[in-house]
């Protein structure tokens, strides 16, 4: 970025709540059906028909806006916002306009290195638009087609506060965001199936500058890919046409990913007059404080704070605390396991090599395993207890992993009982010294490194599963 | 309130209807003798009144979170004036 | 005529029940009256004959089995166009629906269907409910029963003409402003609005949400109140349906209030709006209902003068977004053109009629941005205000009387050019939706000329028992009702 200039950037979030039907009706909020499947009259806007809230999307919503420290509003409302297009079946979306359900609030975000929070001004319910197919080889040209099943599905949105200063932290804040809705069970928040999507508000100004520049509302910005990229490009572009000595236009612009660049949007936003009134249909929304105190009793810990009690009560590394906090599951299988094991670091190497490692071959989610915490705390006894070796021990998990079997069980029955007979080692021990007379001349003369070499000659021959303390305890006693 | 053709104009746009140039001047008229006859409202102090947007001192009530009663999709797509299959059609969306 | 036709839907009941005719013969007169009257009168848009005949020997049927619904299984009603059924066209007179059937049953002609009750079929009104008179729809004009050169007040134009007409027994309607009340005084039939939230909206085409209501027309009170009772309750699919249980209306009949106070406002008589027969008219009733033991008490609702200011921006506003679902695209009519943009302002401009998109464009320009708050936000504040005029005068009083109407019907076209004047003809019956007040209108005499007036009574809200039962003891005082046009 060139020097003497900042950028000011404010994000609205969509996140589809993870509910079984829609805001308003009955039909399922799913992803992926057939065209129209998925709706109910309420749905299509067809005459006479009315909304009725889904408590379940509210419950969902509350528990978003408590996890952000929102203030919730014991009473709010619904309102209207017109505009005409053929993915909005009632020629307006039932939205919170003037009373959102909640008020300010912060997310925490990690960006070069350093911890601050962005604040937020306000999150709020409403429903979702369809989806217009534009594709010549579906439609055959010439005509678009209006697949409703997305028409209601819940969404909360979140906005910002402008309090955003570069690319690198619009996407700290929507990794931020992502994870905790996932946490929360409140959203699934892909962005690729369009459960998260962002639009960004830009303007850019003289650095020391009170005064707001032009504003640019960026649109279409549906991959984490994209949002970076999409709002570099906008700062830079703004920056250049500022300092040609041009001036900015507010428009809404689109990010077209396949020419790397924004272009003003075509239907003119200023065009617009939402007409926003209260929804006569439904009545104010109440949240009762009992419901708040009920919500706020489920809520999980959140990803900072657990990567903070990581390093700071577990004592692991940034990089661990990081890694293991990215999804839910893991760190909740990785807390339970150092319940039952309590060595964090141990643990947190096993879950960060194998099992992650395991997940991302067998392309399968942690909750679709057969392994349990128990199943690695059993394994890393024994490995602790010197009856498999760290050899073994990999090859068990990878075979519990899949099977769900104990880690003892594998053991026996793949024969990987590691060697710790003394008096058997011993014996093995003498063979190699005979075998190896030079070696041993040589180790006497004072090269130690030789030492090894009978270590390795006796893995060798138990194929890995002696016992390598039992192995250099009696060999230092033979070389004595 | 005077009201000129642009407003009548601009409304018509909002509400996606096209009006003649009669129909212009007529609702032109017609909409300016209406807020004349309102113009009485103001009459009324209404600084210290709260506005009823419902009759009813009600909390809008809850739904459980169930799907059930879909359409099927002929029944969803069978009144639209241009439809197939599965979707409803419409002229070519340019974004 | 069939002497059957003259009967009330309670008479039907019991000849039917005690055997002495069929729902088939009960059904079949009013069908053949319906047949031989409609080229001049129009009331209907549509008549069901063979599905009403069929599902009327249904009814006899398992009537003979034992197996009877309700005591008006088998019996038939009319429908105005505006309730939706897979087994009826709705296109609220209106071309911008043509051809819709819906998908889904309304909740009311679910209760009805549940009730046993044919459905004769469907009734002519204002486009989307919106007019006084009947005669902005797509499907022609109704005339008035008794005079065929005058309208039938509306919206319900058509279930209120075709009951006076002796077509149907009893007719739903909806009242948004008067709908119910204005066609049923100038029919000089029985209307009720009842409270708002008491009967589902659910599959009733939106006008105004905030004020539409159905309620039943009659020519009996007791009829009204058996016809309530099947269609009152709770709809867990409508937000703003109350979750109260609906009591026994027919039996509250028979429960005559007894130290009434009849409410007179001030300033419906002192307006100098209402026909001097009119106001005769009222107070002749009133003093029939002292004649039974009721006291009147002068009551003031100082801000009735404003009322149809407020009415007409708020009804518009909601209207306005109500109607933006008629876009040529999910169903209905649509004018075919190569954008979008062209195919949803020629689909709107040829399917709306001129009073509905009048009514847009005010609603459109009510709620744009820089006139909110001035016109709708100011409407709603009075609209505050109306209704704390109500909650006042019902300390002093248990029903307020007003007339219905400021007149009685006016000639076919007389206000179809100055929408104005015929706002102004609401001025009586918009308040009480705006409070979301029961309000019934009972016939209480002719004017010189021999057109009906009705009698308008208010009640606090859910109070419709006893307005049932103070138009059931002056229906029983007086045999206005009884009197039958010459067709």
């Amino acid at each position: 970025m060139p020097e003497g200039w900042e950028p000011v950037i404010g994000l609205e979030v969509h996140a589809q709540l993870r509910t079984d039907s829609k805001l308003f009706s009955s039909a399922a909020n799913s992803f992926g059906a057939d065209p129209n499947t998925q709706t109910t009259e309420v749905d299509l806007g067809m005459p006479g028909v009315l909304p009725v809230i889904n408590r379940r999307a509210v419950e969902l919503a509350l528990r978003a806006a408590l996890a952000l420290g929102c203030e919730i509003q014991p009473l709010s409302t619904f309102a209207r916002k017109h505009y005409f297009y053929p993915d909005l079946p009632k020629g307006y979306q039932i939205s919170q306009y003037d009373e959102p359900y909640a008020s300010g609030g912060k997310v925490p975000i990690q960006a070069n290195g350093e911890l601050r929070t962005i604040r937020l001004t306000r999150i709020h319910m409403e429903e979702d638009a369809g989806k217009l197919i534009h594709d010549d080889a579906i439609t055959g040209g010439g005509v678009s087609h209006v697949d409703l099943n997305r028409a209601g599905v819940p969404l909360v949105e979140i906005v910002s506060e402008p309090e955003i200063r570069s690319a690198e932290e619009a996407g700290a804040y929507l990794r931020s965001l992502r994870s905790i809705l996932r946490y929360l069970d409140v959203s699934d928040a892909d962005m690729e199936k369009g459960h998260f999507r962002c639009d960004a508000n830009i303007s850019v100004r003289r650095k020391g500058a009170d005064a707001l520049g032009t504003k640019v509302e960026l649109k279409n910005l549906n991959s984490f890919k994209f949002v970076e990229h999409a709002i570099s490009y906008e700062i830079k572009r703004q920056i250049d046409v500022l300092e040609d000595g041009g001036a900015l236009v507010q428009e809404t612009r689109l990010w077209d990913d396949k020419a790397g660049e924004t272009r003003p949007m075509r239907i003119k936003e200023s065009a617009h007059d939402y007409r926003y009134f209260p929804d006569p249909d439904l009545a104010p929304l109440r949240i009762d404080p009992e419901w708040i105190k009920e919500v706020q009793a489920t809520l999980p810990e959140l990803p900072l704070e657990k990567r903070q009690r990581y390093e700071q009560e577990l004592g692991l590394p940034d990089y661990d605390a990081q890694v293991l906090i990215e999804d839910r599951d893991v760190a909740e299988f990785f807390e339970e396991t150092v319940r039952l094991y309590p060595h964090p670091k141990t643990v947190s190497n096993w879950v960060m090599r194998s099992l992650l490692g395991f997940i991302s071959e067998s392309g399968q989610e942690l909750r679709q395993l057969p392994l349990t915490p128990s199943h690695l705390a059993a394994l890393l006894e024994l490995l602790e207890q010197g009856k498999v070796t760290a050899a073994s021990a990999r090859e068990i998990f990878q075979e519990m992993a899949g099977s769900g079997l104990q880690p003892a069980d594998i053991m026996r029955e793949r024969g990987l009982e590691a060697v710790s007979d003394s008096g058997e080692i011993e014996a093995l021990l003498r063979e190699v010294l005979e075998a190896n007379p030079s070696q041993l001349e040589k180790y006497r003369g004072g090269d130690q490194k030789l030492f090894n070499f009978f270590v390795g000659q006796v893995m060798r021959r138990t194929q890995g599963k002696a016992n390598p303390k039992v192995v250099r305890d009696l060999l230092s006693q033979l070389l004595r | 309130m005077r009201i000129n053709a642009d407003t009548v104009l601009r409304l018509a746009d909002l509400a996606r209807l096209s009006l003649s140039a009669d129909e212009v001047e007529r609702m032109r008229r017609d909409l300016e003798a209406m807020l004349d006859y309102v113009e009485k409202l103001s009459e009324i102090d209404t600084s210290d009144v709260a506005a009823t947007a419902h009759v009813l001192d009600i909390a809008t009530p809850f739904r459980a979170d169930r799907v059930a009663d879909l359409l099927p999709v002929a029944e969803a797509v069978r009144n639209a004036p241009q439809h197939d299959d599965s979707s409803i059609i419409v002229p070519k969306v340019i974004e | 005529m069939s002497t059957l036709v003259s009967r009330s839907l309670c008479e039907l009941a019991q000849l039917v029940n005690a055997g002495k005719a069929s729902c088939r013969e009960v059904t079949e007169a009013f069908l053949d009256r319906s047949d031989q009257l409609e080229g001049r009168l129009g009331a209907f848009v549509s008549l069901r004959r063979e599905e009403a005949l069929r599902e009327a020997e249904d009814a006899d049927r398992l009537r003979a089995r034992g197996e009877v619904r309700s005591r008006w299984h088998g019996l038939p009603l009319a429908v105005k166009e505006i309730l939706v059924s897979p087994n009826l066209e709705t296109t609220c007179g209106s071309r911008i629906l043509r051809g819709f059937r819906a998908p889904y049953e309304a909740t009311v002609l679910g209760r009805v269907r549940e009730a046993g009750m044919v459905v004769i079929g469907t009734t002519n009104m204002d486009e989307f409910a919106m007019g006084s008179s009947c005669e902005n729809s797509a499907h022609g004009v109704t005339a008035n029963p008794w005079d065929l050169s005058r309208v039938p007040g509306g919206s319900s134009g058509g279930s209120a003409a075709a009951v006076a007409a002796r077509e149907v027994p009893v007719a739903l309607g909806t009242d948004t402003g008067g709908s119910i009340r204005q066609p049923a005084a100038l029919c000089g039939v029985v209307g009720l609005k009842p409270t708002y939230g008491r009967v589902s909206r659910y599959g009733l085409v939106a006008f105004a949400s905030s004020l539409d209501q159905v309620g039943p027309i009659a020519r009996t009170v007791e009829d009204a109140a058996s016809l309530l009772g099947v269609i009152a309750g709770h709809d867990p699919r409508d937000s703003t349906s109350m979750d109260v249980g609906v009591p026994d209306y027919a039996a509250a009949l028979d429960d005559p209030p007894t130290g009434l106070r009849v409410g007179i406002p001030r300033e419906f008589v002192a307006e100098d709006g209402a026909d001097p027969e009119v106001l005769e008219r009222m107070h002749d009733a009133v003093r029939v209902l002292e004649a039974k033991g009721a006291k009147t008490v002068e009551v003031s609702l100082p801000h009735t003068p404003y009322g149809v200011a407020a009415y007409y921006l708020i009804c518009t506003a909601e209207a306005s977004s109500n109607l933006s679902r008629y876009d040529g695209v999910k169903y209905g009519f649509r004018s075919e053109a190569a954008t979008l943009d062209e195919m949803y302002k020629r689909s709107r401009s040829e399917g709306f009629g001129a009073e509905v998109k009048r009514r847009i464009l005010l609603g459109t320009f009510v709620l744009s941005a820089g006139y909110y708050d001035a016109y709708y936000r100011k409407a709603q504040q009075v609209r505050t205000l109306i209704r704390q005029d109500f909650q006042r005068a019902f300390e002093n009083c248990d029903v307020i009387a007003t007339p219905t109407s400021p007149g009685p019907a006016w000639p076919l076209g007389e206000r179809v050019n100055d929408p104005l004047k015929m706002y102004l003809s609401d001025v009586f019956t918009v308040t009480v939706n705006l409070a979301g007040l029961p309000a019934l209108s009972v016939p209480c005499g002719f004017t010189s000329a021999g057109l009906p007036l009705g009698l308008q009574l208010i009640a606090p809200p859910l109070e419709e028992p006893r307005l049932l039962a103070v138009g059931h003891t002056y229906q029983r005082e007086t045999d206005w009702h009884q009197a039958a046009p010459e067709l």
